[in-house]
């Protein structure tokens, strides 16, 4: 069972494109919409790539312009971590 | 409508001082920003000095967000557009977004980001070069990122004509606000100091290669050989002098009451440069003689030949020694797209503070006689027209006239 958590994607997120949106205490940022939390569709790209390179996921640029939200990039890279093992 | 655009707001990135203040105290003092270059290790370039912006840090500025794509020049150009509007007290909510635009100048693009990134891809491979290199190499990017920050969704452009873009900008700033357009963030903020910006510029053969700082850079001096390159330039905030007045800014440094642009005839041609044809054409369109106008910022290439045509264009319009003539950017080096916003400020200050800043260097002039420079310090002048030139490789010329503005209600 792959284990790629939201803390793995934040830190990445951030290496990548900076400090999101401040959020406030008590919501999930899983949750929440890459837009809300001020991350373009380039931030995710550069993130994937980074993912990529650390995680050895291939994320296709197309997969990631489909993504909304962090719970959903993350239960895309744990499924591709899972076919790949 | 009257059709005049005034500059009411500005803001200085320059090699002798980051900010407005430490800018123009530097400059009217005489004191230089050139020295070693310090970004990346010179040893092995012919071309060693630069004038490099100090005390720089761009996470004390800027959020964390734009650091990841953007490249030193677009850094220093984002800060400086936000002083010059903070100068001119126009927030987002001034006025409407399609009322604002912005249009700047480029000489080049993201060199510095562009190199890492070209290290990377061909070091590393493709999936190690940055997303953010798509668009934080190119020219285009400063408008962009100025715009987007701001929220300035009107008309908005960038123009390229190597050192006289800067006030090609300011010309196109201009028209814009005269079709229609309330305000335009325009002027230029360009940085090329890493190997392969440096590289791109030693073919033109118009570097310095000298090692004293205080000798590098001698425009119109019997010993000029050449310019230092330099970073950083100025933002201003232009406007429709009606729409200035009625939104209450705060205040107006001058008109933009002249420009023109025209293009040298062929190398080898013999014909002769057309900057003094710039020069009359702006001072036309001013609607001034060259007797009202009291100084003159010169381009200064610091290149024997392109010194001597500015200087005979200069005495053939206004008469050998018949105004003021100066050089700041004897303090900065040259600093493309940059370096004409910067000389514009620096008019605009001088004229709000009635004094001239120095030309400094240059000690025994070539064209001893012909021009009337402002040599050694600062001269104090009444300044009610100032006529700034600035001349682009390739063979752009490009004038300015700026006016100051009577403000009696």
């Amino acid at each position: 069972m792959a284990n790629f958590t939201i803390e793995d994607l934040i830190r990445v997120l951030r290496a990548c494109a900076g400090e999101g949106e401040p959020v406030e205490a008590g919501v999930e940022i899983a949750l929440l919409s890459f837009g809300d939390l001020g991350y373009d569709s380039l931030a995710l790209l550069e993130t994937a790539s980074v993912i990529k390179r650390e995680f050895g996921v291939d994320l296709p640029d197309d997969v990631v312009g489909e993504l909304d939200t962090p719970g959903e990039f993350v239960a895309t890279v744990n499924r591709k971590l899972d076919e790949v093992s | 409508m009257t059709g005049a655009v005034v500059i009411t707001g500005l803001s200085a990135a320059a090699p002798n001082g980051l900010g407005t203040d430490e800018y123009w105290s530097a400059t009217r003092t005489g004191t230089s920003g050139i020295g070693l270059i310090t970004r990346f290790d010179p040893a092995g370039y012919p071309v060693r000095l630069a004038g490099e912006v100090p005390g720089f840090d761009p996470a004390e500025h800027l959020p964390s967000r734009l650091l990841p794509q953007t490249d030193h020049m677009t850094r220093l150009a984002l800060v400086t557009a936000a002083w010059a509007l903070r100068d001119s007290a126009v927030t987002a909510e001034s006025l409407g977004e399609f009322d604002m635009g912005v249009v700047t100048a480029s000489a080049s693009g993201g060199f510095e980001f562009g190199q890492r990134e070209l290290e990377r891809l061909w070091g590393s491979g493709p999936e190690h070069v940055s997303a953010y290199q798509s668009f934080a190499w190119f020219y285009a990017v400063n408008t962009g990122q100025i715009s987007i920050r701001h929220g300035m969704r009107g008309p908005s452009g960038v123009l390229v004509a190597e050192q006289a873009g800067g006030l090609d900008a300011l010309g196109h700033a201009r028209r814009r606000i005269r079709r229609g357009t309330r305000l335009i963030v325009s002027g230029g903020v360009d940085s090329c100091l890493c190997p392969w910006g440096l590289v791109a510029q030693l073919p033109s053969g118009r570097l310095s290669t000298a090692e004293d700082p205080a000798r590098a850079y001698l425009p119109f001096d019997a010993a000029a050989a050449g310019h230092v390159p330099g970073e950083g330039g100025a933002i201003l905030v232009l406007e429709d002098a009606e729409s200035a007045a009625a939104r209450g800014a705060p205040r107006v440094y001058g008109e933009l009451a002249g420009y023109a642009a025209t293009f040298d005839p062929p190398p080898r041609s013999g014909r002769e440069s057309a900057l003094r044809r710039a020069i009359l054409l702006a001072l036309e369109d001013a609607g001034l003689g060259p007797a009202e106008i009291d100084a003159v910022f010169a381009d200064a290439a610091g290149v024997p030949e392109l010194d001597r045509s500015e200087a005979a264009a200069i005495s053939s319009v206004f008469g050998a020694g018949g105004v003021p003539v100066t050089a700041p950017k004897t303090m900065t080096g040259r600093l493309y797209s940059g370096g004409a916003p910067l000389d514009v400020a620096a008019a605009l200050l001088s004229m709000r503070d009635g004094v001239l800043p120095p030309t400094i260097g240059t000690e025994r002039p070539a064209v001893a006689g012909q021009l009337d420079l402002v040599l050694g310090a600062a001269r104090a002048a009444k300044l009610r027209s100032v006529l700034v030139l600035a001349r682009g490789y390739g063979g752009f010329n490009s004038a300015v006239v700026l006016r100051t503005v009577d403000r009696t209600g």
